[in-house]
């Protein structure tokens, strides 16, 4: 089940002519549960680990991480599969990165103008998304070789499993290191005693070493279960 | 020496209390990857303070002579990125030539690191926090040496850890996870050193 059987790369060369039929004769769901549940990037690649950890310490920066992320994946592989015939096969990773480089300077710069104070939080982590594996690698895996719409729906894919973990992580350490959901109080400090390891470096790895075994035994399960 | 004390904090700071691996998370995905046998944790480690160190000071010169006066601050990345790899290629050249002994220990790493996210966060925090060229220099190998140092030591409890039994889902990843954040939190510790 964890068998990432690379798609077969001519089915969408061919099979994406009649998007009548469902998304692209029904592939795009199957694509879109693949990458994003069957083989998270986050919690059964280990991919992209560094900012899952880094920018959790909140909830909304976990999710405007998210959405920095999608927008990269999205706009990056949608370009690469654009010109995946006319990149040459050996200068094809510089050809990446300088793309994955174009749409994170876009948008660290549009937080910057924008969302100052959310940029300041966010550090370096934004321009690191440049090294994130997770965007080269769906490149790499899937855009190369398929249409640009399939490229989209993978890459959307991926961006969302991300964003979903990542907001799971910052979940928790906001609610058990501040007491608060999105700055709003929940937890009220009368009654309850701030985990400050839960902001601290610590707690992000437990938490994430926690969701990673979740992914395991409910993985387990489904494959036990059919 | 008056800035001596100074630059002995940076590097203690960079290497223990703000340990660029287990406060920064930078560097994650190839600590969990080659984190299996002490040797090649070792191999990796000592690339990657070669490299950090050698890439921060190049990136140094670039942002503060080049991009500055230019006013292309914006380009910062894409600059660095391709700096790191130059580095990085012109490196393994350089030691392939003059010594096939380091070549052959450090040189199936060396490609890795070109996509090591501590590189390329060391520099960008050589940016954020407004480093002098001293200070850079120790922020640098104070950082690899602290990489270094962490991987090791996960290698070694990794290696303990053949011998336990953890419950099923918590195998591999999920309890070296754990693992790590026990192990950031003795790191933390080292804050009380008060340098």
């Amino acid at each position: 089940m964890m068998s990432t059987a690379p798609l077969d790369p001519t089915a969408g060369a061919e099979g994406c002519g009649g998007c009548g039929k469902g998304f692209c004769d029904g592939k795009g769901r199957a694509i879109f549960k693949e990458t994003s549940w069957t083989s998270n990037p986050v919690a059964v690649q280990t991919l992209g680990i560094c900012p899952a950890l880094a920018v959790t310490t909140r909830l909304e920066n976990s999710l405007v991480m998210g959405a920095a992320m999608i927008f990269v994946c999205v706009g990056s592989t949608f370009m690469l599969s654009l010109l995946r015939h006319t990149t040459p096969r050996r200068i094809r990773l510089i050809a990446s990165v300088a793309i994955i480089a174009t749409f994170v300077i876009l948008i660290d710069q549009f937080l910057r103008a924008f969302y100052w104070e959310m940029s300041r939080q966010l550090g370096p982590y934004v321009g690191l998304i440049i090294t994130n594996c997770i965007v080269l690698g769906r490149a790499e895996a899937f855009a190369m070789q398929n249409k640009p719409q399939l490229a989209i729906v993978d890459a959307l894919a991926a961006g969302i499993g991300f964003t979903t973990i990542l907001a799971i992580v910052g979940f928790f350490r906001e609610l058990l290191g501040e007491g608060t959901l999105l700055g709003y109080v929940v937890l009220h400090p009368d009654w309850y005693t701030k985990n400050l390891v839960m902001v601290l470096a610590p707690g992000a790895f437990v938490v994430m070493g926690f969701l990673i075994a979740l992914f395991n035994w409910l993985q387990q399960k489904d494959v036990q279960g059919s | 020496m008056p800035e001596s004390p100074t630059l002995l904090a940076i590097i203690l700071t960079a290497a223990l209390t703000n340990n660029i691996l287990l406060a920064k998370f930078l560097g994650m995905c190839s600590f969990l990857s080659c984190s299996k046998q002490i040797s090649t944790a070792f191999g990796l480690g000592f690339a990657v303070t070669f490299v950090l160190t050698g890439t921060i000071i190049v990136n140094y010169f670039v942002y503060h002579y080049l991009l500055v006066p230019l006013g292309l601050q914006h380009l910062m990345l894409i600059i660095f990125i391709a700096v790191i790899a130059g580095c990085v290629q012109f490196v393994e050249m350089f030691i392939e030539r003059f010594s096939p002994t380091l070549y052959y220990a450090l040189g199936i790493f060396l490609p890795l690191i070109t996509v090591n996210c501590a590189i390329l966060g060391a520099s960008l925090f050589m940016v954020i926090d407004e480093y002098s060229l001293l200070e850079t220099i120790a922020f640098g190998f104070g950082s690899g040496i602290g990489w270094l140092l962490a991987i090791v030591l996960l290698a070694g409890l990794r290696k303990r850890m053949g011998y336990s039994d953890p419950p099923g889902p918590f195998r591999g990843v999920a309890i070296t996870m754990i693992l790590t954040g026990i192990m950031a939190l003795a790191f933390m510790g080292f804050g009380g050193m008060g340098v």
